[in-house]
């Protein structure tokens, strides 16, 4: 529905979009003994380790294949197969995601060639699982890059049906889902809980809650991830009684998933909220033959309630959201549930459900065109990353948190907004940020023929201009 | 930018790696690099010039992931933090679009932002497709009014140290020598005073530091013309030429500044730190060694004795509760001894610190500090750096923000001292900041809840001594963490 407005001006400025390849690495995060490789020079892999340093508060491993001038002209290929082998060598990783970079596309790198190259020359190193994707910077953002990922992980680590010998529903209670980037890992864990209450057993792929989800190991030290969706886990999608599919950009993957098993799918663009909440409650009610339990219908009931409590605030609210397309569509679903106005909307980049998002013009774009909007049409929130911190505060409005990064909050990595229990929460913060900024009511107004004698209560109070008027204080 | 100059600057006669016939400059390794690349080293040397408009000429990755993510402090305009790039597309990379976006590109920054100037950084994508950034540059300049300066300083050119480099010798071709400071305005209550114009070096006002700093200059009638770059606007930069004395303060990258300037202009220079009360004082008495001005040297001394006595009593009690400390340091170049020395003079003992970026000539001044035989970490990986602090028996680790996270899981204390820190530990004042903050991150009663196994699974270690050697054990005790198990189990 909503009209896309396409970049108009030759510079970014306060940009929105974080890279392809950054998004790519927070998916292979995802899985269990892990390490993201990208193929650029060694800044790429830098300033992604920091930017998620930064958002997640934990360590987290990265590296590249060191690119230099001259590798970049007369090709780079050696570079890649002596990261890889050094890679397995020293860090034992269970996968290694070997993703390019715009410096590395720019060069016209194949590395899908590399991989069998490596695969030939160090057989020792097969049981290492690599999943080779191509992220150009230059294109897509961070969410198009994770589900480029995710999708090259099902092209490789997923066999067909028929050759694998795997059966949709022969694991009868295991549910796969597939995580979109707009999840948290604290969304993942509620997800989770949410699915084994149904007497279900989630796979999820790629698993942030596992790995990212800030916790402290026992082990002192690893250079890989200390969790996420385990390898093995690949080879018995198959056999899985149902696919849930969270966020549009993974429809390709969804699709790919469904062809090779044969697993139904079921897809949701978010989970943000009460209807969608419920639709998912009755789909997994459905899947596991079980009736909803008592507790969720409580829980139900308390988002309800929480409608009602926050209506008179967020009705009419305007807000301002400038995200990755799929939060982005996600949070004008939620705030039209509210009856709030989305007034300025804007997407890091182009996505096919931005297209089916209710409203009447998206733009694609940085936080200086949010700003512009927002000021324009007076919009009383701003709902983005830590970047918009700036942006509101020159708004003057509130700035809620949501995508990433959030590098000027703790545990924004772990707030869950989904379901009935995280929809409730993200109401009331909602209102709560509207509620310490709102100026209710008429501004007072002064007869000229007033006899009310305040100054004097005024200045006892400290009102500074009524103080040093009359300097009764003095 | 041509690799033979790129060789020229990698030749840097002041620094003492050329002897050794070393790059200074090592290859990285493929899937073994730490670090940034060049283009960073420039944007930390360069960014902090607040009123200019910073553009990253590229695709999203590298301005994306980066920008607005340092703790520079401006005094004033805060254009800096606006994070500013091209955003090349893919069609702009493969239709070679590139210089005509950032032709217009500029003229958005100047109509909008109306900056001082425009610094454009290349990137690796635009250095390899081929665009003209001096030529580019050079017509927005004429075009738009505006000062335009190209800082090629791709990242693939090379690490850190390099962009840096490239970074100061950019300001000393374009922009250095470009205006003529006024005179300094006179102090009503000193009028007769003679005020020195002083310029320093690689001070980037992390968190505000130099503002610690900055107050000392003044008392002593220096005239700060020019730090690069902290707090610094484009017109300061540009009356570096009339500085009567220099010092570089941080990075030995930076050395080609001074180097030239006294090439070009005979401005003698020195090496010095702002960490330590001992090297705080002796960076004052150097200025006033260089400018040779018996009155400034007599005010220099009363200004440290008077420093040093006030900051001998306030830091008395720190001193008492960070006594016989052991301290792993793991930091870059010149912070490699001159924060030994801020430590030691807490009374902190410094068991190891890191030399990955130090010249010789910062080795030897670890020694001399330090005894002949200190530890110097050339490479510190994780693994490394948590084996080290075992080894050691530290009590804390102090290091860059990147090795925060690998401190806090292995139950060890940390204390961030690289550009991303909240704090100033420069000047006088500094060291009583860095004693509260070592104190505060110490004597932290969340230690020992973070070493306590659940009362459930009592560990059946003896009790260790030190951090890590406790977690080990406790890590022995239970190599596979309880929840994989589980995970694994269930997929069977």
């Amino acid at each position: 529905m909503a009209e896309l407005l396409h970049r108009s001006k030759p510079l970014a400025v306060s940009p929105l979009k974080t890279s392809q390849p950054l998004g790519a690495s927070l998916a292979v995060l995802g899985l269990n003994r892990a390490m993201p490789l990208l193929h650029g020079a060694q800044g790429c892999a830098a300033f992604a380790k920091v930017f998620l340093v930064r958002h997640f508060r934990e360590p987290i491993p990265l590296q590249s294949t060191a690119m230099d001038p001259i590798n970049s002209v007369m090709g780079a290929d050696d570079n890649v197969i002596a990261a890889l082998k050094t890679i397995a060598e020293k860090n034992r990783p269970a996968a290694i995601g070997l993703l390019t970079t715009g410096l590395s596309e720019a060069q016209g790198t194949d590395i899908h060639r590399m991989l069998k190259t490596f695969r030939a020359r160090y057989p020792e190193f097969q049981a290492v699982r690599i999943v080779a994707v191509n992220t150009p910077d230059f294109d897509g953002c961070l969410e198009s890059g994770f589900a480029l990922a995710v999708k090259a992980m099902i092209e490789a680590w997923v066999t067909p049906a028929g050759e694998a010998t795997t059966r949709p529903g022969r694991r009868a209670h295991q549910i796969n889902v597939l995580c979109g980037s707009l999840l948290t890992p604290g969304d993942l864990e509620s997800l989770r809980e949410l699915i084994e209450r149904f007497g279900l057993n989630p796979v999820l792929i790629p698993d942030l809650a596992d790995s990212l989800d800030g916790h402290l190991d026992t082990e002192d030290f690893s250079p890989v991830t200390t969790g996420g969706a385990p390898l093995s886990a690949f080879a018995t999608l198959g056999d899985a009684a149902a696919t849930l599919v969270v966020g549009p950009s993974l429809h390709a993957a969804a699709d790919l998933l469904e062809q090779r098993t044969g697993v139904p799918s079921h897809r949701f663009d978010h989970l943000f909220g009460l209807d969608v909440t419920d639709r998912l409650v009755a789909t997994l009610a459905d899947i596991s033959g079980r009736s909803v339990p008592a507790r969720l219908e409580r829980q139900r009931a308390q988002l309800q309630d929480a409608l009602l409590d926050t209506h008179f605030l967020l009705g009419q609210a305007r807000v301002a959201v400038a995200a990755d397309p799929d939060l982005l569509h996600a949070l004008v679903a939620l705030l039209a549930e509210t009856g709030a106005e989305v007034v300025a909307a804007v997407a890091s980049s182009r996505a096919a459900v931005l297209s089916r998002t209710p409203l009447p013009q998206i733009r694609i774009g940085d936080l200086e065109d949010l700003e512009d909007l927002a000021r324009e049409r007076g919009a009383e929130l701003v709902i983005s990353n830590s970047h918009a911190a700036e942006t509101a505060g020159r708004l003057g409005v509130p700035l809620l948190r949501a995508g990433i990064p959030q590098y000027d909050r703790i545990g924004g990595y772990q707030r869950g907004w989904i379901g009935y229990v995280g929809g409730r929460q993200l109401l009331f913060d909602l209102a709560n940020a509207l509620l310490e900024q709102a100026e209710h009511g008429v501004a007072p107004y002064r007869s000229l023929y007033s006899r009310k004698s305040d100054s004097r209560q005024e200045a006892i109070h400290g009102a500074p201009q009524a103080s040093a008027h009359f300097g009764w204080r003095h | 930018m041509k690799s033979s100059d790129l060789a020229a600057l990698l030749d840097e006669p002041a620094c003492d790696h050329n002897l050794k016939g070393k790059t200074g400059c090592a290859r990285p390794t493929p899937g073994a690099t730490a670090g940034g690349c060049t283009f960073d080293g420039a944007q930390i040397a360069l960014l902090p010039i607040a009123d200019v408009a910073h553009i990253v000429h590229g695709p999203s990755g590298c301005a994306g992931s980066s920008w607005d993510n340092r703790g520079a402090r401006s005094s004033g305009p805060t254009l800096y933090k606006l994070g500013m790039t091209t955003d090349l597309s893919e069609q702009d990379v493969i239709m070679g679009r590139g210089e005509k976006r950032l032709f217009h590109a500029i003229k958005q920054a100047v109509d909008r932002y109306s900056p001082a100037a425009v610094f454009v950084y290349s990137t690796c994508v635009t250095a390899l497709i081929g665009d003209d950034l001096e030529a580019t540059c050079k017509a927005a300049a004429a075009r738009w009014g505006v000062p335009v300066i190209p800082v090629d300083a791709a990242g693939f050119y090379g690490n850190k140290n390099l962009g840096n480099r490239l970074a100061g010798e950019t300001m000393l071709k374009h922009v250095v020598g470009g205006r003529e400071p006024e005179p300094p305005p006179v102090d009503p209550a000193r009028p007769d005073l003679r005020v020195h114009d002083i310029a320093l070096i690689g001070e980037y006002n992390i968190a505000g530091e130099f503002w610690n700093t900055l107050p000392l200059f003044d008392e002593l009638g220096l005239r700060v013309l020019c730090a690069l770059s902290g707090d610094a606007r484009f017109r300061e930069v540009q009356t570096l030429h009339r500085a009567e004395a220099t010092m570089v303060v941080c990075s030995r990258a930076m050395l080609n500044v001074a180097r030239k300037l006294n090439d070009s202009y005979g401005i003698p220079w020195f090496e010095g730190s702002f960490y330590g009360i001992r090297d705080v004082s002796a960076a004052l008495r150097d200025f006033a060694r260089l400018l040779d001005d018996s009155e400034l040297t007599a005010r220099a001394g009363a200004l440290i004795a008077r420093e040093e006595a006030r900051l001998a009593a306030e830091l008395a009690p720190w001193r008492e509760r960070l006594r016989d400390k052991r301290a792993l340091l793991y930091t870059g170049g010149v912070k490699s001894w001159s924060m030994v020395a801020a430590l030691q003079d807490l009374g902190i003992h410094v068991v190891a610190t890191g030399t990955k970026k130090s010249t010789e000539e910062d080795k030897a001044r670890i020694r001399a500090l330090m005894g002949e035989d200190a530890q110097m970490i050339e490479d510190g990986n994780a693994r490394q750096l948590l084996n080290l602090a075992r080894e050691h028996r530290a009590d804390i680790l102090i290091a860059g923000g990147r090795n925060q996270y690998t401190a806090l899981k292995a139950r060890l204390p940390f204390l961030d001292v690289n550009q991303e820190r909240e704090h100033g530990y420069a000047g006088y004042q500094g060291m009583i900041t860095l004693a509260r903050q070592l104190t505060r991150a110490l004597e932290n009663p969340v230690w020992d809840a973070v070493r306590r196994p659940a009362p459930w699974r009592a560990s059946p270690a003896s009790p260790a001594s030190g951090a890590v050697s406790e977690t080990a054990a406790v890590a022995a005790a239970d190599p596979i963490p309880q929840r994989l198990n589980e995970r694994e189990r269930a997929h069977g």
